[in-house]
């Protein structure tokens, strides 16, 4: 009577299991050692994101689906986890130092990060509606925990509960418009919901997905669904901010992509004008409220929503091309995100972290590597040759240029040119101004990430080939 | 009328008239009864559809789990609830555009859906029939198999629930005397008792 049950191939999702069955594990640890378990729990956090990022290397090429096909391992999945990974490994570097001197060593901490990444990673091969929500859900759920962990800060708390009443919303929107496609769809699943469409729109599919866009745009903070963005980078913690900006925003713009590309390419032209409305949005409002800015985080919110901007100029032209754009772009954001919360963790005098960007007036003539790499950081987020943030506008642009959206590219290029004004005048603080009291020097996990950040960027056109290339055969496993 | 449709419109009647009430009672208290009297006759039609797992679940979970949860919030924070209502013609004119707008679109949906004539000529085979197997077994049977990744997925999210529960509001207080069952076990009547000598007329405090 039972129908017959086959056991699923779990291969696949072994990087997945590893980072599930190591989270519980870790909680055990931290549940049978106390508070004390920190360094331990932290150090074994590591281990656990080794261990995955190896699982997933060690993954064969090619597309396989598992758990009744919704959830999707690809060339795709497999290049974001391990930007992803990659993100959150860094992340939880630039923690520990902070933690130590705020006194948060809370053994939740790596622990929710790792589970905050497993959520990501769902989010990645998400290969339906149900699945997308649960790892969506994961991944939030865990953020906002870590957004309020410092529970005794006023500042602190009210980010995390202002990321969770927005998130909650978000979440509903996506809900209503996932609940409105599947009802006209009658699938959930995104190949299903593309055949059942055979390329042609209806009224309440659209409304689903405008509905479903809201709920993206919020996680990948995209205009007009941003407004939490600056708070809560500014009240949490900083390694948490610097968590914040990397990895989540990649693991939201994968999933964005692959429901866009996946689940409706038959109707490009309908959500097209949808991406391109919010990504000029982002950029503009990512350039122009950004100018503003005194405090760096809050700087920091208005630049990375101006490259979320960017970053769907290439998913607005719905081609493999744009979506390699998309995956380049994204890679290069994080390493330089990462490489920018690592200078701002480094403006501290004592045991007191300042974060305004006066701060760092004459920093140049008090810590010249710090100033150094911090300049060339900042060309890079601008776009300026040879820098790597060159090349990531450069693919993206092109992508749109190729799928004739003329004006979006132009517009993004201004946009581009006007943020240059916020960046280069942190640049003329840092190298023209009268110094300010100077900082205590980097400790060494800083100087490393810092270092290695800015190498990446600033040789990146030397070898440009190794990830444009994978970024390429990832973006067509798509199609 | 059958008897069918008469307790769905029951039901449904009664489903809204409480959920109306809910929105406007001025006691919370009332608000969250008319709250599970909503929950209960949701499960009612539930039932009427043959769904009566799903009316269990929601009479176990929403009445007696989440809407006790309510109530015991509602009366351990004195809220005031005059005072929240305070904005509301304020922000009236806002909430009814936006209630308009949703309306609006809900009314094209729906103005839109059709059935497909194919699908009522030939509906699409079920799980199970519903003589050959109840809707209770048929969720068991696809639950750990079928959506196993969804099952554990939520137990995921729940672990991480808890994780934040607890890390955001458990707090070591010091100074608080707690049982320490293990130093109880362990007293011998070495460590319990004492024999002295008191002598006679004279007290302990000597």
């Amino acid at each position: 009577m039972n129908a017959p049950f086959v056991m699923p191939a779990l291969g696949p999702i072994l990087p997945e299991l590893v980072l599930a069955v190591g989270a519980l594990v870790l909680v055990l640890i931290g549940a049978l050692r106390g508070e004390k378990s920190y360094g331990l729990v932290n150090g074994l956090a590591f281990v656990v994101l080794a261990l995955a990022a190896a699982a997933l290397v060690a993954q064969p090429a090619g597309k396989v689906l598992v758990f009744g096909d919704s959830f999707s391992v690809d060339g795709f999945a497999r290049i974001m986890k391990a930007i992803a990974l990659l993100g959150s490994a860094v992340a939880l570097v630039l923690s520990v130092d902070y933690l130590r001197r705020e006194n948060l060593t809370r053994f939740e901490y790596p622990i929710l990060i790792v589970l905050a990444t497993l959520g990501m990673m769902m989010m990645i091969s998400a290969n339906d509606l149900i699945a997308l929500y649960l790892g969506l859900e994961l991944q939030s759920l865990a953020a906002y925990v870590i957004a309020a962990i410092h529970r005794d800060n006023v500042r602190s708390s009210e980010a995390g509960l202002k990321y969770f009443v927005l998130g909650a919303l978000s979440s509903g929107m996506l809900l209503y418009g996932s609940s409105l496609v599947y009802g006209f769809a009658g699938t959930v699943s995104f190949p299903g919901i593309a055949a059942a469409l055979q390329g042609q729109s209806s009224l309440g599919v659209i409304l689903g997905l405008v509905f479903v866009s809201a709920g993206l745009a919020f996680k990948i903070s995209a205009v007009p669904f941003h407004m939490w963005t600056p708070d809560v980078y500014e009240g949490a913690p900083t390694p948490v901010a610097a968590f914040f900006a990397a990895a989540p925003k990649v693991a939201a713009m994968a999933m964005t992509v692959r429901i866009f590309i996946v689940a409706f390419p038959g109707i490009v032209g309908d959500w097209r004008q949808i991406v391109v409305f919010i990504s000029i949005a982002s950029m503009a409002l990512g350039a122009f409220a950004a100018i503003g800015q005194r405090n760096i985080k809050r700087l920091m919110a208005y630049s990375s929503i101006g490259h979320v901007g960017f970053a769907l100029v290439g998913l607005a032209a719905g081609t493999a091309q744009g979506v390699n754009g998309v995956i380049v772009y994204m890679a290069i954001y994080v390493v330089m995100t990462l490489g920018t919360f690592a200078i701002i963790l480094g403006m501290r005098r004592g045991d007191t972290y300042v974060e305004t960007i006066d701060d760092l007036a004459g920093l140049s003539r008090s810590q010249p590597f710090m100033a150094y790499a911090f300049g060339a950081i900042l060309f890079s987020l601008t776009g300026i040759p040879p820098l790597a943030g060159f090349f990531a506008k450069f693919y993206v642009f092109a992508a749109a240029i190729e799928a004739k959206l003329f004006a979006l590219a132009v517009i993004g290029v201004v946009t581009s040119v006007v943020s240059a004004y916020y960046y280069l005048r942190i640049v003329k603080i840092m190298f023209f101004d009268e110094p300010a009291q100077s900082f205590s020097p980097l400790t060494p996990a800083l100087k490393t990430v810092i270092a290695v950040s800015t190498i990446a960027i600033a040789l990146f056109w030397l070898a440009p080939a190794p990830l444009v290339s994978a970024a390429n055969a990832a973006a067509r496993s798509l199609f | 009328m059958s008897a069918v449709a008469a307790f769905f419109y029951l039901f449904s009647a009664v489903a809204v008239a409480s959920a109306f009430m809910v929105v406007v009672s001025r006691n919370p208290v009332y608000s969250v009864l008319f709250l599970i009297l909503a929950f209960v006759n949701a499960a009612g039609l539930f039932l009427l559809m043959g769904a009566e797992f799903l009316a269990m679940i929601l009479v176990v979970v929403y009445v007696g789990a989440v809407a006790v949860l309510f109530l015991f919030v509602v009366m351990m924070l004195d809220v005031d609830f005059s005072e929240l209502r305070q904005g509301f013609i304020n922000y009236l004119p806002v909430g009814a555009m936006v209630g308009i707008a949703l309306l609006v679109e809900i009314v094209l949906v729906v103005g839109t859906w059709t059935i497909s004539p194919d699908l009522i000529r030939a509906p699409a085979p079920g799980a199970a029939t519903a003589a050959a197997i109840s809707n209770t077994e048929a969720i068991g049977q696809v639950l750990y198999t079928r959506y196993i990744y969804f099952f554990q997925a939520a137990g995921l999210i729940l672990l991480v629930a808890m994780i934040g529960a607890i890390v955001l509001t458990l707090r070591e207080r010091p100074g608080v005397k707690r049982q320490d069952i293990g130093a109880q076990v362990a007293r011998t009547k070495a460590t319990a008792m004492e024999v002295r000598k008191v002598a006679s007329g004279a007290g302990l405090e000597g």
